[in-house]
């Protein structure tokens, strides 16, 4: 023993540097044998230690049982031990060559939603166990169900106890089937099966043989490679500050850590909510200043400009904003076992580095975990029951949907009188624009399931492939000021040119996508809406999307602007007095809109909002349409 | 990003928050290689600046002196602003009463002067290096640890912690334990040291050192512990795995006097650093019983 250890196992500490970081969280039912799993994962990986081990041999032995209980080992606090139960959320490690591994070992009981929550709230992937004797039980649904509700991106579905179903092949694609039926209800991006046994091992680190019909990936093989760097949000920055350093008179700097997006130096910033805009001076940290930043580090930046900024407010680009809302829907999870939602209660709602003061307004369902059914008659919230809110604040909060940013769409309330966590809420949709009666659209994922590349074929591949880049032009001006001859011209001109080509018209979307939708206020800002969303859809997928409608709102183009990557929107304002308009205007809808035929017409009975600082403009009086189509073209030729 | 740079930025969140949070944080200073990576991590968070908070070390008195030489020097170096408070201040007060005969360690009367110095501190926040791959309790301890008024854990009481959002709320009285290193392992820790090239106290290296055996565990052989005749005296040529009170430390025999050959010996051995530690081997719930009560 009193040798020293020299470097011949294999150990590398340059490989050991190298090493990704996967969080995940198991679920499961009691005796489904979730703790056994991992006592398996630990103990194959080589994670348990010889006086653990020894201390487990001694307790099976004085528990009575043969054998050594793998689950001891996981079951950590002494209530826990005595009811032979998991309580909370446990922590446990495991690192292979390839990767370090965080586990959140969670409680599956109905009761236990809360913890169940806790540990997917920042999980990159969930283990879902079924016993595959009983099939897919309510329990799985449960937690299939949350694992959606967290935004967890990959699911890995172990159907245990095969060794008590003699490895039947049926009983195993039964449960595929029918956990896969279900799971078409929820919005999980990644999900795979492996048949395993978490008591003999199969299957867990080493592939079985007694499971030769089964050729996918062992647990331990699709933990060690499932692909997560592309599920982190790169595209918005944000940077909430969290701290603010200032050790001399001549240095202010803004630390925190940076949950999405990427930043450089000289970048144009704006502060929320003050507005101001700047310029990134430096990116300081410890080790040598920074060109550079990227999600997940903890860095200090300084500005050009000195500008009043405290912990609570944030800093992001200024083409890419987060919504600034004091009035929002979310789902909450519910915590505490004392008191139930109270409409009168104030809350804290901490929200980043953010603390704001709260009241829930509205419950508008409660949805029941094991049936996604929702009761829209329920009065309030309990102990792990999940429903939607509409939460209004006292001050602002800079948000992003969940869907989009699980940092910036995230909170906690805070129960003011015990200061206890109370519920756990994410952010669905700012409630300016869910007014409307088609809140269920956007629950199912219809809204804003956009910005993560969850599909196979990214965008950067398509946009490799077709030698260009996706892009959105955005043609915005009066009925008549030429948009759609312009958008016409321009996706000929690309088009011949070789690169992918897509109109969207908002005329055109009026007899299809939004045909539905009427001239009310309420009912344009929901039709711009979906363009822009389509319009994101299809740059994803590596078109030149030229889309031509009026949107008369500032408002509504910055959304639009928003919702696109940095540098993939290119906003044009086709510019044409009224009386010209009108001129070309052989349909009379001018003449219509004049006699209150047709209500909210843009330019007669509604206000139309030139663009402040647009990317183009193009005056149509002045300029011929092939002129201003050359223009377009010009302005972007750079871009793709 | 690798783990390790993720596992940093983690911890500097975490140490901001409470310097943000609290209103008078400390970071709990043993000289142990946890607590030396949380003043190395607390340096980084607040580059250019200095730690806005004070270092406090709870002296058992039985301390390794080169556990002592080692603290002076380091935080002389790097500025920052430590506080002493010590056992035999609290035994001499009458606080607590010292355990006598074999196997007498002052190791749980820490408890006592720690809470004293933070009632009189009034501190709201005390950082520590504690992870959770330590011990089983630790496994389901938050990276924001509520403490009542009378400095207790309860582990069924726990604040839920969800995505990165850390609930600081507290009344007069109560306070905060925080472990931003939670997340990490002995190898990490190691790993870190390695990369950042951060100093270790000599104890950590294999050195020559007269030492004994009891119940498999090697004590070094000071004055300050009593030994039964049995107990032999050898010379052997140990290190130490953790640092704390000489009464409850245990040493192994190694060979490795440099970081990347204790990385090496970490991921090959067999046992758990807090198998050297006699004060969590009393009973099977022993970490648990001492954290309730208020132990780091």
């Amino acid at each position: 023993m009193n040798t020293k250890i020299e470097n011949t196992s294999n150990y590398d500490v340059e490989e050991y540097l190298n090493k990704e970081l996967l969080r995940f969280t198991t679920a499961g039912s009691v005796d489904d044998g979730k703790s056994t799993l991992i006592g398996r994962l630990l103990f194959d990986s080589k994670a348990i230690f010889q006086d653990q081990m020894d201390a487990l041999e001694e307790s099976s032995k004085l528990r009575g049982e043969e054998g050594v209980n793998l689950a001891l080992l996981t079951d950590g606090l002494r209530s826990e031990r005595e009811q032979g139960i998991t309580i909370d959320v446990a922590y446990r490690y495991f690192a292979t060559p390839k990767r370090k591994f965080i586990i959140a070992d969670t409680p599956g009981h109905e009761q236990y939603t809360r913890n169940m929550v806790t540990g997917a709230s920042t999980a990159d992937l969930a283990i879902i166990l079924i016993d595959a004797r009983l099939g897919v039980l309510t329990q799985s649904k449960r937690h299939g169900f949350i694992a959606s509700l967290l935004g967890i991106p990959h699911v890995l579905v172990c159907v245990n106890k095969m060794d008590l179903v003699d490895f039947d092949k049926g009983v195993y694609d039964k449960i595929v089937k029918d956990f896969t039926a279900f799971a078409t209800k929820l919005d999980i991006p990644d999900m795979i099966f492996v048949p395993i046994s978490a008591l003999d091992g199969d299957n867990v680190v080493d592939r079985s043989e007694r499971t030769p019909w089964y050729t996918g990936p062992t647990v331990m093989h699709h933990l060690e490679n499932v692909v997560i760097s592309s599920d982190h949000n790169l595209i918005d920055f944000r940077f909430p500050v969290q701290y603010v350093v200032r050790p001399h008179l001549n240095f202010r700097g803004f630390s925190g850590r940076i949950p999405s997006g990427t930043i450089a130096v000289g970048e144009e910033i704006v502060a929320l909510p003050s507005r101001k805009t700047s310029k990134i001076k430096e990116i300081v940290s410890f080790d040598g200043n920074q060109q550079e930043a990227v999600a997940g580090e903890s860095v200090v930046l300084t500005l050009e400009d000195e500008i009043d900024i405290s912990r609570g407010e944030m800093i992001v680009r200024k083409n890419n904003l987060p919504r600034v809302e004091n009035k929002f829907e979310a789902t909450l999870c519910w915590m505490d076992d004392q008191r139930p939602l109270d409409s009168g209660t104030p809350y804290i709602v901490q929200h980043t580095s953010r603390n704001v003061q709260g009241y829930i307004r509205e419950l508008r369902y409660l949805i029941d975990v094991n049936t996604l059914h929702r009761n829209k008659e329920a009065d309030t919230l309990k102990l792990n029951e999940i429903g939607r809110v509409v939460i209004e604040t006292a001050m602002p909060l800079f948000l992003d949907p969940y869907k989009n940013n699980r940092e910036t769409g995230s909170f906690i309330l805070i129960d003011p009188a015990n200061n206890l966590t109370v519920a756990a809420g994410m952010v669905r949709y700012a409630s300016s624009r869910t007014e409307s009666n088609r809140d269920d659209l956007m629950f199912t994922g219809a809204s804003m399931n956009i910005i993560k590349e969850n599909v196979t074929v990214t965008r950067a591949e398509r946009e490799a492939r077709n030698g260009h880049k996706g892009h959105v032009i955005w043609l915005t001006g009066h009925v008549r000021s030429g948009k759609s001859t312009i958008a016409r011209g321009v996706a000929q001109t690309l088009f011949e040119q070789g690169k992918q080509v897509f109109n969207l018209d908002g005329d055109v979307a009026r007899h299809g996508i939004c045909g539905d939708l009427g001239f009310s206020e309420r009912d344009r800002r929901e039709s711009v809406r979906r363009i822009a969303h389509m319009a994101r859809l299809a740059s994803d997928a590596g078109q030149v999307v030229i889309c031509s409608l009026i949107s008369p709102r500032k408002e509504m183009r910055d959304f639009a602007r928003a919702l696109m990557p940095d540098g993939a929107f290119t906003e044009v304002h086709v510019n044409c007095s009224i009386d010209e308009c009108r001129k070309r205007d052989k349909d009379g809808l001018y003449a219509k809109a004049d006699k209150g035929e047709i209500p909210n017409f843009t330019g007669v009975s509604a206000a139309y909002e030139p663009p402040v600082n647009p990317d183009l403009v193009v005056d149509t009086e002045q300029q011929s349409p092939k002129e201003s189509v050359a223009a377009v073209v010009d302005a972007v030729k750079d871009k793709l | 990003m690798n783990h390790l740079k993720q596992l940093e930025s983690e911890a500097i969140y975490v140490i901001r928050e409470v310097a943000a949070q609290a209103e008078r944080p400390v970071l709990l200073f043993s000289g142990g290689k946890d607590s030396i990576c949380m003043a190395h991590l607390a340096r980084k968070a607040f580059h250019p600046g200095k730690i806005p908070f004070p270092l406090m070390h709870i002296d058992t008195g039985h301390n390794f002196q080169e556990t002592l030489d080692y603290r002076d020097e380091y935080l002389k170096e790097i500025g920052a602003n430590l506080i002493v408070r010590t056992v035999q201040a609290s035994i001499d007060a009458g606080r607590v009463v010292e355990e006598t005969g074999i196997g007498a360690s002052r190791n749980a009367l820490q408890t006592t002067t720690l809470l004293d110095a933070i009632n009189e501190f009034k501190f709201d926040a005390a950082l520590g290096g504690a992870r959770r791959d330590e011990e089983k309790a630790r496994a389901k301890e938050r990276f924001f640890s509520f403490r009542n008024s009378f400095g207790q854990w309860d582990p069924k009481n726990q604040r839920p912690e969800l995505w990165n959002i850390f609930n600081g709320q507290k009344k007069k009285g109560e306070h905060f334990r925080v472990f931003p290193i939670s997340n990490w392992t002995e190898l990490d820790v190691w790993q870190y040291i390695e990369l950042e090239n951060i100093p270790m106290p000599s104890l950590y290296f294999s050195h020559k050192r007269n030492v004994f055996e009891r119940d498999e565990v090697i004590y070094f052989a000071s004055d300050i512990m009593e030994r039964h005749p049995h107990e032999e005296v050898a010379e052997k040529v140990v290190r130490f795995r953790t640092i704390g009170d000489m009464t409850c430390t245990g040493a192994v025999e190694s060979r490795a006097d440099t970081v990347r050959d204790i990385i090496w010996e970490v991921a090959a051995t067999r046992t758990t650093e807090r198998g050297t530690r006699a004060d969590d081997k009393r009973t099977e719930a022993a970490m648990e019983d001492r954290k309730k009560q208020g132990y780091f």
